[in-house]
């Protein structure tokens, strides 16, 4: 048997973490120079799920392209779509009806609170708390039940169309919608007694993983990454778009840069978006949901246009510059884990690999999008 | 109001001739002109955009301000926007495979309620495309480079660590040139 390893002061060494493990929550691979227990330097290494959605929104006219929106993120769908919707109304002109505009609201906005709900749950778990998931894919469940009914998929949504909807919303919709909110809200109130007072949690997560303001700026994150390092930044109220003026909600904002601050914040933004579910649904208008008049096939005039929104993880921007014709000339897309994962890199030096491990989980990682 | 004064000090970047110019209608063929070239103007249609700084309209296009300048000068811009506490969004590139050139965009914006999006281009030859890095002032900037330097080809000169980001790590080819075969 040959002699243990030696390991002399000051000597590091390689950890590979990934690209399949269960705490990096998809494929990514972290390359992590360590001195003992401590990290030296870790670089990423991404591109094991890279499809190039970009060259497909090339090859493929408009329509086409919006299924692969849902493929980026399959936690928030809803919010990508919409971004896609968005960017061609902008860009072709066209008209959407009030209602549509309220539905997706609503769409939106639930899709946010699953996809909270869902990283909640793995997050608490990544840190040792298997029962938590239980509970909030339970509560998940009710909300993709009711997305599932009205949109047909599940995760995948492609429920958004240029100047409006698919299908409209239905009673028994509205009905469930109803009675989910003061369901949510008591279960929110379970999750604070269960989880976010216990001593064990906050001992893992107060002051672990520091992320400056001025760090959030230079790489340029955004979503609750950057509002738990108390930047007050959210595109549905820094640069409003669709019906988000009138909704009155709240931007949550924690000020102490940590990993809690990080929890805390998508913990209230649950409950920030019951309040725009409520309220979408009180006032709700009558109306068609697709525009009278709409361009058969749709050509953007020629130019460069740029449409971001506030997806679950920070803000998703999309550019497309056309040449005029039913294809676009370029496709890009600006994903918010990609600016915020960046940032791990630099974050996670000095730290203990279980602390790093837990400030990942904080950053709400969700690969496919990072890698487009 | 931010917009004003991050355009009244790029517009000191560019030398007097040429002027900058408000572009209001939706078209995408610039209304740079000098006293000299006002009678071409009508007759040439895709005329290539001159350097200078652009208001846009928000609603129709999604930015603010519209920059396009030489690669030299792009060290310049970006610490203006630095000064001004932008963040940066991202970094991408654009194949205009019939004028020989790739450009390289940059898109800014703040943390702030006084929206400001501030987007920059440059343009390289195709033949040897080539721009300074930013990473220097916006660490930001480095996967962003290196996804562009992926898809194009287009090397960031001063670059820390420029080795495929998405792509395989042995991958020669750059997907997004309008010239790539698969």
């Amino acid at each position: 048997m040959s002699a243990p390893i030696q390991i002399q002061p000051g000597e590091t060494f390689t950890l590979n973490v990934g690209p399949q493990h269960p705490a990096t929550h998809g494929v990514l691979r972290v390359k992590m120079e360590m001195d003992g227990e401590y990290i030296v330097k870790a670089e990423t290494v991404l591109g094991y799920i890279h499809r190039m959605h970009e060259l497909m929104g090339e090859n493929r006219t408009y329509p086409q392209v919006l299924p692969n929106l849902s493929r980026l993120d399959y936690l928030g769908a809803m919010g990508y779509t919409h971004g896609h919707v968005l960017a061609v109304e902008r860009a072709a002109g066209i008209e959407v009806p009030e209602r549509a505009e309220y539905v997706r609201a609503i769409m939106v906005e639930l899709n946010r609170i699953a996809s909270h709900l869902f990283w909640f749950g793995a997050f608490v778990m990544d840190l040792g708390g298997f029962t938590p998931l239980m509970y909030a894919i339970e509560d998940r469940e009710y909300i993709l039940d009711m997305l599932e009914a009205v949109t047909g998929s599940r995760l995948t949504y492609c429920y958004f169309r240029f100047g409006g909807l698919y299908n409209d919303i239905d009673d028994d919709f509205v009905n469930a919608a109803r009675a989910f909110i003061p369901r949510m809200r008591k279960s929110l109130k379970k999750y604070a007694a269960l989880v976010t007072g216990n001593i064990i949690f906050e001992k893992r997560l107060k002051d672990i993983g520091p992320i400056s303001a001025e760090m959030c700026r230079k790489y340029g994150a955004s979503g609750p990454v950057a509002r738990g390092s108390g930047i007050d930044f959210d595109v549905r109220k820094n640069e409003p778009y669709s019906v988000y003026p009138e909704f009155d909600f709240d931007i949550p904002v924690y000020h102490e840069c940590d990993s809690l601050a990080r929890y805390m914040v998508r913990m209230d933004e649950m409950e920030q978006s019951l309040r725009i579910v409520e309220q979408g649904l009180d006032k709700l208008p009558d109306g068609p949901i697709m525009p009278k008049k709409k361009p058969k096939l749709i050509k953007p005039a020629a130019g460069d246009y740029y449409q971001a929104v506030e997806t679950a993880r920070g803000s998703f921007g999309i550019r497309i510059v056309s040449d005029g014709t039913k294809n676009a000339y370029r496709f890009k897309l600006r994903s918010p884990t990609y600016s915020n994962m960046h940032m791990f890199d630099e974050a996670c030096r000095g730290m203990m690999i279980m602390d790093a491990l837990a400030m990942m989980g904080s950053l709400d990682l969700v690969i496919p999008e990072i890698d487009r | 109001m931010i917009k004003d004064s991050v355009k009244q000090s790029m517009e000191e970047l560019f030398p007097p001739p040429a002027e900058p110019v408000v572009e209001e209608a939706p078209a995408e063929e610039t209304e740079e002109e000098e006293a000299g070239a006002k009678k071409k103007k009508a007759a040439k249609k895709a005329e290539p955009r001159l350097n200078g700084v652009l208001e846009r309209d928000y609603k129709t296009f999604g930015y603010h301000l519209d920059i396009q300048l030489d690669p030299g000068e792009l060290l310049a811009a970006v610490l203006i926007l630095d000064k001004a506490d932008f963040f940066i969004e991202s970094i991408t590139g654009v194949d205009w495979i019939k004028e020989d050139q790739l450009e390289v965009i940059y898109d800014f914006s703040r943390y702030d309620f006084d929206a400001c999006r501030v987007v920059i281009r440059t343009r390289t030859p195709r033949s040897e495309p080539s721009v300074p890095t930013i990473t220097k002032i916006f660490a930001g900037a480095n996967w962003h480079e290196r996804e562009t330097h992926d898809f194009f080809g287009i090397k960031f000169e001063g670059h820390p660590h420029l080795i495929p980001l998405l792509l395989p790590e042995d991958a020669d080819f750059h997907p997004l040139l309008k010239d790539f075969k698969p």
